[in-house]
């Protein structure tokens, strides 16, 4: 029996093969598989120079807050996993870049150098990182397509609490807050409900349906665009304002009404 | 005209028989010259008045098209965001008001407007009447009507604004039934009749709307009534003046000068609630949705009367009671009941109360006609500053997630501040008041013993420069001259340094020294204006002070 033939029948053979196969199969995995696919994505899109386009300008605008690999900080979260969506939304609504670190990053207009283009490129880059969210198709934006009655019921189930009947936004804890919805983009509203950014919640596919997140876009606009039947708005935030216009102005004009009338004194015969 | 000095026989004819059988002639000749001062403050529980006839006539037209029922129907009506959506006939009837049914927008945007100008109304008319002393002898039962009418608008305002069955008014509703079961030993019971089982039932709205457009303004029919009846037959008070005194009162007849500003008020009133109702939304309830006790949104406020006990309930601490350490034994809510119960006692109580606690602080039995300057009497003003602090201070609070949301303030902020300024606010609004009071009243001194800055600069002829000071118009020095001292009880002790009979216990010397200190006459006004420069020169000179601004 050669040396070889008695190695091969050694007891433990068994357990050595197996585990070089597996560390084999794993290996040839994370050469080929791992890597080969977000370059086959990027590739089948034609998007292999958005990626590398993307990292470079994620690099010079984003690393130092989100680090050189987007692994976060400690002024700002990784970004691996959290998809395309949430970065045209972010840099969309001209959140990204913040411009100082606080509770929370407000809307903003974007930044000189941020265009479509270079957002594509960016969001390509970080959906490289380990996928997430996509930016949404048309299709699942268009509010045409949705049963406002049906989304206004969702949206009252979901969305009131923090941001208000109307979408005028509110107030949440530590200076944090629920901006309005009115200049929100349809594909906006729809990433942020995917993502949910900053202080927002997931609401991702199977808590609430494509289908009914649609609904609820086309009963967002429909209420932001719809003209106030009773006369001015008054911000719709409710009777906070309503108290206001009542004592400012109803009050003032009855008193200064009453001032005149008592003025007027009879002229003395 | 001049010639016309016989009643044509088209109007004798018809008032003789009317007179011949009801006998009114005489009763209208007393009152129709029944004379009313002329005072703009005296016209703002007008505003309060009229808005309540307006709220009558619009309501009613309301009425005609709401169906008080919680009945679930699909809307098939034309607001369109809400189509398929299930809803209650209270509020689907409501959008048709909104939305199908001609002019019931405009309608019922007055009947919320004039809400809110009612309840506003009886507040600055309330605060005038507090600030002038007016609910003195013999007017503390005319007071005490107002204060119960006040109450009573809060429950209408609270039954009215829930009728609609929104999400905006189902949160008030849910505060109300926590409130109720908050109650100890009581709660369960009070809440299960209430809403006829468990929340929300089918029941409240129909009894919401039985309690809104029957029973609460019955009764506020009734009080307003006794109100202006007893108005009358006390007659209205009046501001210090010239020929004004306490035994007679100097104005316009009712006929024909006040009714004509009465009157003109009236249109001034309906003007402005039909002005604010044309061009300002008032609770738009279609943006609300249909009220399920699942949903509730951001910015859910009550109308601005019942701000202040919102705002109670937002900085109160979370304090409860378990008792015997735990909730099967009983929970005593304090983070509830303490916000909805002790705010409006104190205001409420102590409104009621005040002209009594007044009375037996200075002993004061007359009768009053005229009205206090709000300065004459510092800790009266003072009082109802701090009141007033107190109030606005919950008020602001309750919208405090609208202030940290517009203002970027951060919300734990505002309720924190909240919870220091309920108690620091009233207290700083006591002492600022008190020496703004000291003030006016020596800067009427000052107008009554040296007269007006004139302007005019003289030159003396040993070459000094003084301004001429002339004395004050008569009016004004009448006016100013109305003061007079804060009653007090005789509190001197006599010369063995024994107290007065009923001022010896415990009790008797608390009320001897509140009366010191809230009776007498802070500021002396001089007799005349016998004081020429000669005074002024003297005090120059020994202040060292040549200024000529003096």
């Amino acid at each position: 029996m050669t040396r070889i033939t008695a190695w091969r029948r050694h007891p433990l053979a068994r357990y050595a093969v197996l585990i070089l196969a597996l560390a084999l199969v794993g290996m040839v995995y994370a050469a080929f598989f791992q890597a080969g696919k977000p370059a086959d994505a990027a590739l089948a899109a034609g998007k292999v120079d958005d990626v590398a386009e993307g990292k470079s300008l994620f690099v010079q605008h984003c690393s130092s807050c989100h680090g050189m690999n987007a692994q976060g900080t400690t002024t700002a979260p990784t970004l691996v996993g959290v998809g395309a969506a949430a970065v045209d939304f972010q840099m969309s609504t001209g959140r990204m870049p913040a411009a100082n670190p606080g509770p929370q990053a407000p809307r903003k207009p974007q930044a000189p150098w941020v265009d479509e283009t270079k957002i594509r490129q960016i969001a390509a880059y970080v959906q490289s990182l380990g996928g997430g969210p996509q930016v949404p198709g048309q299709e699942y934006v268009d509010p045409k397509l949705g049963d406002a009655g049906k989304g206004g019921e969702l949206f009252r189930a979901n969305c009131i609490q923090c941001h208000n009947w109307a979408g005028a936004g509110g107030a949440l804890t530590q200076g944090k807050y629920a901006p309005n919805l009115n200049s929100a983009t349809p594909t906006q509203i729809y990433e942020a409900m995917v993502t949910g950014p900053q202080a927002m919640p997931v609401f991702n596919d199977t808590t609430i349906t494509p289908e009914e997140k649609r609904s609820m876009i086309a009963y967002i606009t429909q209420v932001r665009e719809q003209k106030d039947p009773g006369g001015f708005g008054l911000g719709r935030i409710g009777p906070v304002t309503e108290g206001l216009v009542a004592w400012v102005v109803g009050l003032s004009v009855l008193a200064l009404a009453a001032i005149w009338i008592t003025a007027k004194k009879r002229q003395k015969s | 005209m001049s010639d016309l000095r016989t009643v044509p026989n088209a109007v004798a004819g018809p008032s003789t028989f009317l007179d011949d059988r009801l006998g009114g002639a005489n009763f209208l000749k007393r009152n129709l010259r029944k004379i009313f001062p002329d005072h703009w403050s005296f016209l703002l529980g007008e505003i309060a008045l009229y808005s309540f006839v307006i709220l009558l006539l619009t309501g009613t037209f309301l009425t005609f098209w709401f169906k008080p029922s919680m009945m679930e129907v699909a809307y098939d009506g034309s607001y369109a965001p809400l189509h398929g959506v299930m809803m209650s006939e209270a509020y689907a009837s409501s959008l048709e008001i909104s939305f199908d049914v001609r002019g019931g927008l405009l309608i019922r945007q007055m009947h919320h407007w004039s809400a809110l100008l009612f309840v506003a109304g009886m507040t600055v008319h309330m605060l005038r009447v507090f600030f002038t002393g007016a609910y003195r002898k013999p007017r503390e039962i005319n007071w005490i009507i107002g204060v119960l009418l006040l109450t009573l608008a809060l429950a209408e305002g609270l039954t009215g604004y829930s009728l609609p069955d929104d999400l905006l008014s189902g949160a008030g509703l849910r505060i109300t039934e926590g409130v109720a079961i908050s109650l100890p030993l009581v709660g369960t019971y009070i809440t299960f009749f209430l809403f006829g089982g468990e929340y929300p039932g089918e029941d409240v709205i129909s009894r919401f709307y039985s309690l809104h457009i029957l029973l609460i303004p019955g009764i506020l029919l009734a009080l307003i009534s006794a109100h202006m009846v007893l108005m009358w037959v006390q007659k209205h008070t009046q501001m210090p003046g010239k020929g004004r005194d306490n035994k007679n009162v100097v104005g316009a007849p009712f006929y024909p000068a006040f009714m004509a500003k009465a009157g003109a008020y009236f249109l001034f009133t309906l003007a402005t609630v039909a002005g604010l109702a044309t061009f300002t939304q008032i609770n738009p309830i279609w943006l609300f949705g249909p009220y399920t006790p699942a949903d509730v949104s951001a910015g859910s406020q009550p109308d601005f009367y019942m701000g202040f006990l919102e705002g109670a309930l937002r900085i109160m601490v979370p304090w409860e009671i378990n008792l015997f350490g735990t909730s099967h034994a009983g929970t005593l809510p304090l983070s509830v009941i303490i916000p909805a119960l002790v705010p409006m006692g104190i205001i409420m109580t102590g409104l009621a109360l005040y002209p009594f606690l007044e009375r037996w602080v200075t002993g004061d039995n007359r009768e009053h006609h005229i009205a206090d300057r709000p300065r004459n009497n510092p800790h009266r003003t003072s009082i109802g500053m701090s009141a007033i602090t107190f109030y606005g201070v919950l008020w602001l609070l309750g919208a405090n997630d609208e202030i940290s949301a517009n203002f970027h303030i951060s919300l734990n902020v505002t309720t924190y501040a909240g919870r220091v300024l309920i108690f620091l606010a009233p207290a700083l609004a006591y002492l600022i008041t008190y020496r703004m009071c000291l003030g006016l009243q020596r800067s009427d001194a000052a107008v009554i013993s040296h007269g007006v800055e004139s302007g005019v600069i003289k030159r003396l002829p040993h070459g000094e420069f003084i301004e001429v000071h002339t004395p004050p118009a008569e009016d004004i020095e009448a006016h100013v001259r109305g003061k007079e001292p804060v009653a007090m009880l005789p509190v001197a002790e006599d010369p063995t340094g024994i107290p007065p009979k009923g001022m010896r216990g415990p009790v008797g010397r608390l009320r001897a020294r509140m009366s010191k200190a809230y009776g007498g006459e802070k500021i002396q006004l001089d007799d005349g204006h016998g004081h020429g420069h000669g005074d002024d020169q003297a005090a120059l000179e020994r202040s060292d002070d040549r200024s000529l601004t003096h």
